[in-house]
C-alpha cells in the first residue's frame, strides 16, 4: 500500500486510475442499491423476466460450447503450426471484435435469413434462426468467439512443444499427447477464455436484436421495458442482471484461480 | 547389417527450414554409449529428433534392433528421450511423470508402482516422488527426466545435451551417474554434446558433427569423424576436428589418494600428481601452455617433473608445439623465440614440469 504513494508521480497515477475505477463501480453500485429487495423479489417473480434471464444464460452457454468444439482445435493449430494464410485466419478470428455488432447482425441475417440457401437448408431440419433461439446463439457466437480462440491460443502457445514430443516418445499418440499434456496445461487459459466469451455473449444486444428480437434476451427485455415504461421499470431488471452476472463471474474466477 | 539390439542409421538426410543434415551413417552396437560431439547449433537436436521419429527424414533409414523404424511414429519406436532442460510435465508430480509411459502401456497400478520405485532407487530420487517438478533443482529434474525415459525400458536412450543446463558441480556428479547407470542397465545410448570432456569421459565412441553455412543462410550438418575418444583427439580427421577438439594432452589413468592431500594418477608407467576430488579410473588433461620445458633438469616446486625425448616439433609461426615422449607423449607449447634460443630439435633429451593444479581430471 505504501508503495502506491511512494512519490508524487505515483500519487497522481493513483488518482487518475481511481477515476476510471469509480466510473465503472459507481453506476453499477448505484443501480444495485437503488432497487429495494421487495421490488427485486417482485421482479424475480415476473415470469417474463426469469425466462429472459434464463434464455440469455442458456444461449450464451450454447454459443460457448459450440466455440469450444471448433475453436479449441483451431486455437491449437494456430499455436503449433505455421501454414500459409495463417495471418489471414488470425485476422478473421479477430474481426468480430471491431465490427459494429448491429452490422454483424445484418451480415448474419444475409446468410441465415429465411430465404437464404443456408437458412432454407437448416429449415429442412427444423432449425430456424430469425426470431428464434438458434438465431440468438448464432449472434452471440459470432460476436464473442474471438475471446475464446485468442485466449486458448495463448494458452497453447505457453505450453512447451517439447512436452508433447516427450509424451510421444513415451508412447502417447498425438491424441493422447494432446489430452494428457497440452490440454490440461492450457486449461486455465481455455477456461478464462470461456468465461470471457460467455460473459460477452450474455451482454450482446446489437447482433441479437437484428437476428432475433424475440424471444427476448435480458438486454433486449431491459431495453424494451425502458422504452415502453421508463427507468423505474427497467431498473430492477438491470439490478437483477448485474447481480447475477457478478455472482457467476466471481464464482468462476474463484474456480479458475484455485489450482 | 545392424546387430540385434543395435542401431543402424543409413544415408540419413533431413531437411528442416534453413537446415540440412546430410549423409548420416552410424552403426551403434548393442549396449554401446555413443556420443555425438559438435559445436552448439550443429543440428544435433535435429538428428536426435529424427532418430526418435519427430521429423521424417527426406532419405535414408533407421534400423533399431533389426527393425526398420524409419516410418514408424515415435510412440511405437520404444526410444527414450531426455532433453537438455528436462521437459518434465509441470502438471504432474514426480511419480506421475515417471508413471506416464507405463500408464500408456496399460500396466497394472501395482506393476507401475514397482517399476517406478525400482528406477527411482537407481537414480536416488525416491524421496522426491510426491514433489512437483518446479520445486526441484536442475540436477534433480534431470534425474527425474532420466527415470521417466528409462522406466519404459527403451531399446535406445537419446540424451540431448543432458548436462549443459547444470552448474559445474552438479554436472560432474551427474556425468558419473550417467556412466554408472549405463553400466548397470546396459541401455544403448546416443548422447549429444558440445563438451569435449563430457564426450571423452562417457563415450565408448564419438562421432564429430560439423556445421557449415552454405549459400549464406542455409546451414548444413554432416558427420566428419567417428572413432574411439583417443582416435578423435590423437588423430583428428581434419582441421575442423583438430580445432574443435583443441591441442591437448589427455590421458586415461587411475587416481589414488596420497598423504599430501593431492591424488596420484598412474598412467602408462608414470605417476602424475593432481589436485582432484575424484578417485578411480578417470581421464586427466594438461594444457600444452601449462607445461614448462627445459634442456637442464628443472628445479621447480612443480609436483610433476619428467624427462623425455623430443619426437616432433610443429612450428606454427609465433608459437610451436613440441611433442615430448616420456612416454606417454606430452605436447608442450613454447614461443618461436624459445624454440630458437634453446635450439630444440627432434631426438633431444629434455625435461618437462607442470604443477599438480594444472592437471584437470574428468
Amino acid at each position: 500500500m505504501r508503495a502506491l504513494f511512494a512519490n508524487k508521480m505515483r500519487v497522481l497515477f493513483a488518482i487518475l486510475g481511481s477515476l476510471l475505477i469509480l466510473f465503472v463501480a459507481w453506476p453499477l453500485a448505484r443501480t444495485v442499491i437503488s432497487s429495494s429487495p421487495a421490488v427485486l423479489w417482485r421482479t424475480l417473480l415476473d415470469e417474463e423476466v426469469r425466462g429472459s434471464i434464463f434464455l440469455t444464460f442458456y444461449a450464451s452457454l450454447l454459443a460457448t460450447g459450440l466455440a469450444f468444439l471448433c475453436g479449441i482445435p483451431l486455437a491449437y493449430l494456430l499455436a503449433r503450426v505455421d501454414f500459409p494464410g495463417k495471418q489471414l485466419v488470425e485476422g478473421i478470428i479477430d474481426v468480430p471484435i471491431i465490427v459494429p455488432h448491429s452490422a454483424a447482425g445484418i451480415a448474419l441475417l444475409m446468410v441465415l435469413g429465411r430465404r437464404t440457401l443456408l437458412g432454407k437448408a437448416f429449415g429442412l431440419v427444423g432449425l430456424k434462426f430469425v426470431s428464434a433461439t438458434p438465431g440468438i446463439v448464432a449472434a452471440m457466437l459470432f460476436v464473442s468467439l474471438s475471446f475464446l480462440v485468442d485466449s486458448a491460443r495463448e494458452g497453447f502457445e505457453a505450453v512447451d512443444p517439447r512436452l508433447e514430443k516427450v509424451a510421444r516418445t513415451l508412447g502417447a499418440s498425438p491424441w493422447r499427447a494432446f489430452w494428457a499434456v497440452s490440454f490440461p496445461l492450457a486449461w486455465r487459459s481455455i477456461l478464462s477464455g470461456m468465461v470471457l466469451m460467455w460473459a460477452r455473449g450474455l451482454s450482446e444486444f446489437g447482433a441479437v436484436v437484428i437476428l432475433a428480437y424475440h424471444p427476448m434476451v435480458a438486454p433486449i427485455l431491459l431495453y424494451e421495458r425502458f422504452e415502453s415504461f421508463g427507468l423505474r421499470y427497467a431498473r430492477p431488471i438491470a439490478t437483477l442482471v448485474i447481480l447475477t452476472c457478478l455472482a457467476i463471474f466471481a464464482a468462476l474466477r474463484l474456480i479458475a484461480g484455485g489450482e | 547389417m545392424g546387430e540385434i539390439g543395435g542401431v543402424e542409421i543409413r544415408g540419413l538426410e533431413v531437411d528442416l527450414e534453413g537446415f540440412h543434415l546430410c549423409d548420416v551413417d552410424l552403426d551403434i552396437a548393442d549396449g554401446e554409449y555413443f556420443v555425438i560431439l559438435g559445436p552448439t547449433g550443429a543440428g544435433k537436436t535435429v538428428l536426435l529428433e529424427t532418430v526418435v521419429g519427430l521429423h521424417l527424414p527426406r532419405r535414408g533409414r533407421i534400423v533399431l534392433a533389426g527393425r526398420d523404424v524409419t516410418h514408424i511414429p515415435p510412440e511405437r519406436r520404444g526410444i527414450g528421450f531426455v532433453y537438455q532442460d528436462y521437459a518434465l510435465f509441470p502438471h504432474l508430480d514426480v511419480a506421475g511423470n515417471i508413471a506416464f509411459g507405463l500408464k500408456l502401456r496399460g500396466m497394472d497400478r501395482s506393476d507401475i508402482e514397482e517399476r517406478a520405485a525400482a528406477i527411482s532407487r537407481l537414480l536416488g530420487i525416491e524421496h522426491l516422488l510426491h514433489r512437483r517438478p518446479r520445486t526441484l533443482s536442475g540436477g534433480e529434474q534431470q534425474r527425474v527426466a532420466l527415470a521417466r525415459a528409462l522406466v519404459i525400458e527403451p531399446e535406445l536412450l537419446l540424451l540431448d545435451e543432458p548436462l549443459s543446463a547444470l552448474d559445474l558441480e552438479t554436472r560432474e556428479g551427474l556425468q558419473r551417474e550417467l556412466g554408472r547407470i549405463h553400466r548397470e542397465l546396459g541401455t544403448t545410448t546416443l548422447h549429444v554434446t558440445h563438451d569435449f570432456e563430457e564426450a571423452v569421459a562417457l563415450g565408448d565412441r564419438i562421432a564429430v558433427l560439423k556445421e557449415e553455412r552454405v549459400g549464406g543462410w542455409r546451414r548444413e550438418g554432416r558427420i566428419v569423424q567417428v572413432g574411439v575418444p583417443e582416435e578423435i583427439f590423437r588423430h583428428p580427421a581434419n582441421g575442423f576436428v583438430a580445432r574443435f577438439v583443441g591441442v591437448r594432452n589427455i590421458f586415461r589413468g587411475e587416481a589414488h589418494p596420497t598423504e599430501g592431500g593431492y591424488k596420484l594418477i598412474s598412467l602408462e608407467g608414470i605417476e602424475m600428481a593432481a589436485v582432484a576430488e575424484l578417485e578411480g579410473p578417470l581421464h586427466a588433461s594438461v594444457r600444452p601452455e601449462d607445461i614448462l620445458l627445459s634442456k637442464e633438469p628443472l628445479r621447480s616446486s612443480a609436483r610433476n617433473v619428467f624427462q623425455g625425448r623430443i619426437v616432433d616439433i610443429s612450428d606454427r609461426g609465433v608459437i610451436a608445439y613440441i611433442t615430448v615422449r616420456v612416454p606417454p607423449d606430452f605436447v608442450c607449447l613454447i614461443t618461436r623465440r624459445s624454440l630458437e634460443e634453446m635450439r630444440l630439435k627432434e631426438g633431444l633429451e629434455v625435461h618437462i614440469a607442470f604443477k599438480a593444479s594444472a592437471v584437470h581430471v574428468f
